[in-house]
């Protein structure tokens, strides 16, 4: 049998000694860090490609296809318009509500969509990871690219609606852009943390309709950000406003709001919004690649 | 070494190969039985455990073709998919040279999209380059003969027959070159003219790699290709030699 024909052959050797002096790997090791990165940039065109197929084939079906990445965000806005701003009449402390509500809601499911199809990028997709070899993470990333594509669209509606609510073009607009990178680099890492623990737990899944409502009342996106000041203080009131979500948000409006009041100056958004990116980024990042030959099982 | 012209490309160290498969409806699913599985910390009914190779060990050497046979259910293609690294292997090492490839018919494509879209992506999802693939694509398409009948190529996918979907998924596979070879029943895809394509076509990728796997049921197809064999039953070796030996052994088994 085997391990006594591989005895006659090899003089005795152990099956790891000898794996190891004709240079053979272990199949299924861990690459390191930077290799990881290498492979997942050379499956950049595959990660493209897979994002763009997952678009088409979504909306293959319908028969507007393609307008429905326009009309979502459209229709939307339209809701809350017609339940804020029709219904309920706005806040009166609070100027041009409808912008200031809109904008929040836009960024915030952003992050609320990234987190919902990351969460399915590794167990939805077992059929692919079973039959090929390429890095896990190239599923995930193309769930976010799918998502930051999305709201691209969603920005240029959102900024039709700023406009016809009556703000006027400056040049802080100019600020959307280095936002809407922090957010994107912000929910990637977010989207592969997801894709891992999702993997692991897959009973979270359940769970994350209601964290993603608490994040939602956390951020102040239904409501003016000063109502926070109005209840809490100190401490608590810091760490409620460092929220990832809601420092997004309140940047997003100091861009495109002519008179917002802010949760705090414009500086320590920014700082906060910068930490929570590259923090939140590399650390998802991590995470989801000391997990890459756990992939597939169960 | 005792035979220094013999160059392992896969060894296998007593690996073991278990899967967790969670399923649903099995055993009692009411709330109350759930909370009382958590409470007193009893095995979750819903997580099975499968252990589907049991300790197997053996050297594959360049040059070699090896064929897998067993029984239903054996772990021949739980095997050869720890082998391509696509598997975790739970205890022991699967060792190799390079990156071995699975040539499957099962890699997952995408039903809403047309035939020409799916060669790109598979292609892409193999580690080819936009050129390459670009090269390529007619050809595949040429080799799948979806287009025999008609403009197929441009149609989703779901609007192809069970048989034009295997060949679409099997010329892709087969399209780019392989150190070691891990071929898992992929020669009894399609009809009698295009099962004498694909055969020639595993001849050829015989020839530019190391080590070649084989995986079938159809008896010929192992005693044309390869010269030894390894047979599994219920995860554990119970043959492994030249092919003629194991095969009247493994005969002689199935009969009964």
């Amino acid at each position: 049998m085997t391990e006594t024909a591989v005895a006659e052959t090899d003089a005795g050797l152990s099956l790891k000694e000898l794996a190891r002096r004709n240079g053979l790997s272990a199949s299924g090791r861990l690459p390191s860090l930077p290799d990881y990165t290498r492979q997942l940039w050379a499956y950049r065109h595959f990660i493209r490609a897979h994002a763009s197929a997952k678009m088409t084939s979504a909306l293959g079906n319908t028969k507007l296809g393609a307008v429905w990445q326009v009309l979502t965000p459209i229709i939307n806005a339209a809701v809350y318009y017609v339940i804020f701003g029709l219904v309920l009449g706005g806040h009166e402390e609070t100027p041009n509500f409808i912008a200031y509500l809109c904008i929040g809601v836009f960024v915030f499911q952003f992050t609320q969509t990234v987190v919902q199809t990351g969460t399915n990028a590794i167990t939805g997709n077992l059929g692919l990871i079973r039959a090929l070899h390429f890095p896990r993470a190239s599923l995930p990333l193309s769930a976010s690219l799918v998502e930051i594509r999305n709201f691209v669209v969603a920005l240029f509606v959102l900024m039709g609606i700023v406009l016809i609510t009556g703000e006027p073009i400056t040049a802080e607009w100019l600020i959307v852009l280095p936002v809407l990178v922090m957010q994107s680099f912000f929910n990637v890492g977010l989207g592969l943390f997801m894709a891992r623990y999702g993997s692991k737990v897959r009973d979270v899944k359940q769970l994350i309709p209601f964290i993603m409502r608490f994040w939602l009342y956390g951020s102040a996106v239904l409501y003016p950000v000063t109502k926070f000041e109005d209840l809490l203080g100190g401490w608590q009131l810091q760490v409620v406003e460092a929220n990832p979500l809601l420092v997004y948000i309140e940047l997003m409006r100091h861009a495109l709001l002519q008179d917002a009041t802010l949760a705090n100056s414009p500086t320590v958004l920014w700082i906060e919004a910068f930490v929570w990116t590259v923090l939140v980024s590399i650390g998802g990042f991590v995470y989801f690649w000391r997990g890459e030959k756990g992939y597939g099982r169960g | 070494m005792a035979d220094n012209e013999r160059i392992p490309t896969v060894i296998a160290d007593e690996a073991h190969i278990i899967y967790k498969v969670h399923q649903a409806g099995g055993g009692s699913s009411s709330p109350l039985a759930s909370f009382k599985r958590l409470a007193t910390r009893s095995k979750n009914s819903n997580i099975r455990e499968v252990h589907a190779v049991k300790g197997v060990s053996f050297v594959a050497y360049k040059g070699e073709a090896i064929g897998l046979i067993g029984t239903n259910g054996s772990g021949k293609s739980t095997l050869l998919r720890a082998v391509a690294g696509l598997l975790p292997v739970s205890r022991g090492a699967i060792y190799a040279a390079g990156q071995p490839s699975l040539l499957g018919v099962n890699a997952a494509l995408m039903n809403e999209l047309p035939g020409d879209r799916n060669v790109e992506l598979g292609c892409l999802a193999m580690g080819m380059s936009p050129a390459e693939v670009r090269a390529k694509k007619d050809e595949i398409i040429e080799f799948s003969g979806i287009n025999d009948k008609g403009d197929f190529s441009t149609l989703p996918m779901r609007t192809y027959s069970s048989g034009m979907s295997a060949r679409l998924r099997f010329s892709i596979a087969a399209a780019k070159q392989h150190d070691v070879l891990l071929i898992d029943e992929a020669l009894a895809t399609g009809d009698a003219k295009f099962r004498k394509r694909s055969e020639a076509r595993v001849r050829e990728l015989r020839a530019q790699a190391g080590t070649v796997f084989l995986v079938s049921h159809s008896e010929q197809s192992i005693r044309d290709t390869c010269e030894r064999c390894i047979w599994l039953e219920a995860g554990t070796i119970r043959a492994d030699g030249p092919t003629d030996e194991v095969m009247k052994e493994y005969e002689a088994f199935a009969r009964r």
